[in-house]
């Protein structure tokens, strides 16, 4: 029953295939392939067998391969795990993909983003990610773009079979997750199958990571299991101003007192990726722990601590964008029933795995469809709300806008994207909800980064 | 060749501050072999290679098929002109990082056994692909006797297979997840005693009283409490809880009677549980502790059980029964002056401990004829820093996994009792491999085939459960699936062990983080995985 959309959605690309195989004279014009290239593929669609998945038909006309060929795959990130997913891709027989990457290659890329070369450095990822791939396997054809994720709408993401994520942020999972979700259809309560788009969401930290299947609407999505992206915690600021015992704490200082109050560059904003910005927090840094006989600060862990850097190798990204490949391959063939749904691997002491099914939340904020409950007395001050929209382990919202509807009227309350707006309504923030005019029942629409779609939220008064 | 240092202290940055400078080092001293250059193969290397290894060697004598370059990111069509499957893996897996030097030897592992087996002595690791059982065991034995550590790896399917085969394998650094702090509250050292004499919570003014370290709290706690209970340390629940009410009555109180704010203390509470936990020597430690390689030093003992033996002798002596104090705490709520002079009231002890370890370990190269120059201090330091961590991992070869006598049947089968075991792969595996064995290919591998092969492969798995004594069963779904999947390696497939088996080799070379022992399965139609020790 769960995958009955791509049931159908197959038999229908199948049946036009079918169709326009007729009428090109039914032979397999993949012409850049040579003899036995997917004899490995094609033992797992031609050959029935006691575990695939019921909805699984094999067959030994070249149908099933072609259906591969046809199947467009949306990769976002073209970093750690996503070079690891295009190759995986590519070599499982897929030819439609698309690739979104908004950044640069840099340096520390290069031991691990195998499909970039020291000559690459300062191109963008996504487009020299394609070259490679296409380059490499003949018949491929990945079309990159050198974009935010944001940068696109429903339109985009519409046209994809199966979106496979290798993201290093929880803001843009979320986006994506959101997207997906707005892209769902209701007709009288009930789901339409076939405006599922599944997501396959790759993550890994070090030696840890993780890989899901997320299919919007029917499983649990990103933000049903928000409390396994924990928040960072940051150092408490009278720590870093006045209390420093840790080198971390002297570079914090550097960083977040210093170079504001001294402005080394001019009004120039610190730059991570600038040495000679991490050179100067560096010194400072030195000068501050020698000032209270902390010893470790060194450069490297400067430039840790300014970039969050977050370690890494090749091996772990390798094992979750394969992970993640094989259940590309089993959605998009049905040959196997698909991972349900979160696996966690960890190989500092011995191979670890886990697998596990993560439940769906009933009034997740992006996926229940019902408007999210906000309890608060009517003498709360909306600042109160706003701590809860962002503190909250469920919402984790990261610069929320609320406005509402009042006397007929769109009224904006707190918007901080904005400098002008967000002087305007600061005010706001101190008034309380019976203030600023707010009645039980009341619905507030939430934007955030966190989600491309606004989060309704219904008012409910307590006393 | 300051700017190539510079230039790599950039590139690896991201696993630098995995294993450090030492351990990037080692692995650009390694030689590692590969044997079959097939995507599992390809895969593992390049996961090896992009790190920077010193150099590779792949072992292959096949010739380029086209199927090989259909599912291998290292073959391309040009690799056809080039026939040689070795030679074209070497040459795209090479290109991925100048730093290493690829080698390749196009010749079966089989005619090296027979005309040079000395050959595999020179490497670090060597890692065996898609090898057959007869090739695998003659491998094995000729890497058990050179102490070269083998790695045997194998795709079929949807089924992936790992087997370390290691003599003896030390970690000095096995970085634990959760390591328990080493705070000695319950056999509180002199100086320490000292140093917390200095504080009277009494009577101290409300910014310090809030800014002392929770150590110091619990310690100063601790003491009234042993005064008053007879020297009887809180043990039962109830006494914990007592205690921490103890010490929450010491929060001061404001005019009102209202308790401050007092973080420092909230935190020593929450910290009674695991401080008062007593000190002790890990059992891992203690097995070392009584092994043989650490009884029996000679001149040819390796540093790390020369150093465990003077650790032992440290226990027996200056250490009063304890290990070397580690010297860490970890951050806590109070002022810097505090927390500083607390922390080096143990680093400075662990120096001390260190420093008499060091001449347990002096002593101990004299008696063999070795000068101390042999093990340098900072290796003992760094050995008595992780002295709860340190392991050892030593696999059964695969003579011993295979052979009639020793083979473990009680781990076989209590994994078969579980019908959900990947036991049952491992069990498919061997049988697959009799079949190679028997009919010189693998079952299934064309289409009109995988039905007939069912009831041969099946024939197969029945005398390898005969030969081995098994009371198991295998259900027949299990021998149609592996006929279905007539050997095919497909890349997601091999790409989740290349990820995996690149790793456990970077344990192997640089003696860091705890290599699994000794057999991995993984299952990509479950998504799930089991270690076997066979």
């Amino acid at each position: 029953v769960l995958l009955i959309s791509y049931r159908e959605k197959k038999r229908r690309r199948i049946e036009d295939l079918t169709e326009k195989m007729a009428v090109d004279g039914g032979h397999c014009d993949i012409s850049c392939d040579w003899d036995g290239r997917w004899n490995h593929v094609r033992k797992f669609l031609e050959r029935p067998g006691p575990f695939t998945h019921p909805d699984f038909e094999p067959s030994t006309e070249c149908r099933l391969v072609k259906y591969l060929l046809t199947c467009k795959i949306l990769v976002i990130g073209a970093g750690g795990l996503g070079c690891e997913l295009l190759k995986n891709l590519a070599l499982s027989g897929f030819r439609l993909i698309h690739v979104v990457d908004m950044d640069t290659i840099d340096v520390s890329n290069l031991n691990r983003q195998f499909l970039f070369r020291p000559k690459d450095v300062g191109r963008p990822k996504a487009e020299v990610a394609a070259d490679f791939i296409n380059g490499r396997i003949p018949g491929c054809k990945v079309v990159p773009h050198f974009k935010k994720i944001q940068d696109f709408d429903e339109s985009f993401y519409r046209q994809f079979h199966i979106i496979v994520c290798g993201l290093d942020s929880v803001i843009a999972r979320r986006w994506m997750n959101g997207m997906l979700i707005s892209l769902l259809s209701y007709e009288d309560g009930i789901l339409d199958p076939s405006s599922i788009i599944p997501l396959i969401d790759g993550g890994t930290e070090g030696f840890k990571g993780n890989a899901r299947v997320i299919l919007p609407g029917m499983t649990a999505c990103i933000d049903c299991t928000l409390e396994l992206y924990p928040p960072q915690i940051n150092f408490p600021m009278c720590t870093i101003a006045s209390m420093p015992r840790l080198p971390e704490h002297c570079i914090e200082y550097a960083r977040i007192l210093q170079w504001p109050k001294e402005k080394p560059f001019g009004e120039i904003s610190l730059d991570g990726d600038n040495p000679e910005h991490i050179q100067w927090v560096f010194d400072k840094a030195q000068e501050r722990a020698a000032e209270f006989n902390i010893t470790g600060v060194t450069y490297r862990l400067t430039q840790g601590v300014v970039k969050r850097i977050i370690p890494a190798v090749a091996s772990t990204n390798a094992v979750i964008a394969a992970a993640c490949a094989t259940e590309v391959f089993k959605i998009a063939t049905s040959a196997y029933i698909p991972l349900n749904n979160y696996l966690v691997f960890n190989d500092v002491d011995g191979l670890y795995t886990y697998t596990f099914e993560a439940e769906r939340k009933e009034n997740c904020s992006a996926c229940s469809q019902v408007p999210q409950d906000l309890q608060f007395p009517p003498s709360a001050k909306l600042q109160e709300v706003l701590e809860y929209l962002t503190e909250n382990a469920s919402l984790q919202m990261k610069s929320p806008a609320i406005t509402t509807t009042l006397e007929g009227k769109n009224k904006t309350l707190y918007l901080q994207s904005v400098k002008s707006i967000e002087e305007r309504t600061r005010p706001n923030l101190c008034k309380t909800l019976k203030e600023l005019g707010l009645s039980d029942g009341q619905e507030l629409a939430v934007a955030d980064v966190t989600t491309p779609q606004t989060v309704l939220f219904k008012l409910n008064f307590t006393t | 060749m300051a700017a190539t240092k510079a230039n790599k202290e950039q590139k690896y940055d991201r696993q630098l501050r995995l294993w450090g400078d030492h351990g990037q080092e080692s692995l650009e001293n390694a030689h590692v072999c590969l044997i079959n250059a097939t995507a599992t193969g390809t895969e593992i290397l390049k996961n090896l290679v992009l790190p920077g290894i010193g150099a590779f060697t792949i072992v292959d004598g096949h010739i380029v098929s086209g199927e090989d370059v259909g599912n291998n990111f290292f073959l391309s069509k040009n690799s056809f002109i080039l026939q040689n499957r070795a030679q074209a893996a070497t040459e795209l897996l090479q290109e991925l990082n100048s730093d290493v030097s690829g080698n390749f030897v196009e010749e079966s592992p089989d005619k090296l056994l027979d005309n040079d087996p000395e050959f595999f002595h020179r490497f670090t690791i060597v890692i065996g692909v898609q090898l057959p059982e007869s090739t695998c065991l003659r491998l094995g034995s000729v890497l058990w006797s050179a102490s070269v550590p083998f790695l045997v790896c194998k795709t079929y399917g949807l089924i992936g297979y790992i087997r370390l085969v290691v003599q003896e394998h030390t970690v000095i650094e096995s970085h634990p997840d959760n390591a328990l702090e080493d705070l000695r509250l319950d056999q509180p050292f002199s100086e320490f005693t000292n140093h917390i004499q200095s504080y009277d919570l009494e009577n101290m003014e409300k910014k310090d009283h809030s800014h002392t370290p929770w150590i110091i709290v619990v310690a100063k706690y601790l003491d009234k409490w042993l005064s008053e209970h007879n020297c009887q340390a809180p043990k039962t629940y109830r006494e914990k809880e007592a205690f921490k009410l103890f010490i929450r009555e010491g929060i001061l109180k404001n005019e009102n009677g209202v308790p401050e704010d007092e973080e420092n203390f909230e935190e020593a509470i929450k910290n009674v549980n695991t401080a008062l936990n007593p000190t002790k020597i890990p059992s891992a430690v203690e097995d070392l502790f009584n092994s043989q390689q650490c009884s029996n030093i000679t001149s040819q003992t390796p540093s790390f059980w020369v150093m465990l033996r003077a650790v032992k002798e440290f226990v027996h002596n200056e250490g009063n029964g304890n290990l070397p104090v580690r010297g860490t705490i970890p951050d806590m709520i109070a002022d810097s002056q505090k927390f500083i002079n607390l922390q080096n009231v143990y680093r400075e002890k662990a120096m001390q401990d260190a420093a008499a370890v060091s001449k347990h370990v002096e002593y101990l190269l004299q008696s063999v004829g070795k000068s101390p120059e042999n093990i340098p201090e900072k290796d003992i330091k760094l050995f008595c820093k992780n002295a709860s961590f340190l392991r050892v991992v030593r696999c059964r070869s695969l003579a011993e996994e295979y052979n009639v006598d020793s083979v473990n049947k009680d781990e076989i089968a209590s994994c078969m009792d579980n019908p959900d075991s990947e036991m049952v792969f491992y069990l498919m595996l061997r049988a697959v491999d009799r079949f190679y064995q028997q009919h010189s290919r693998y079952p299934g591998v064309y289409n009109y085939q995988v039905e007939e092969d069912i009831s041969r492969l099946k024939l197969c798995v029945n005398s390898l459960l005969q030969e081995y004594s098994l009371n198991v069963n295998i259900k027949d779904d299990y021998i149609h699936e592996f006929c279905r999947y007539g050997a095919a390696e497909p890349h997601t497939v091999a790409a989740f062990l290349g990820g995996s088996a690149a790793q456990e080799a970077i344990k192997i070379i640089s003696h860091q983080f705890v290599p699994f022992n000794n057999t991995f399965i993984y299952n990509a139609m479950s998504q799930t995985s089991a270690t076997l020790h066979l």
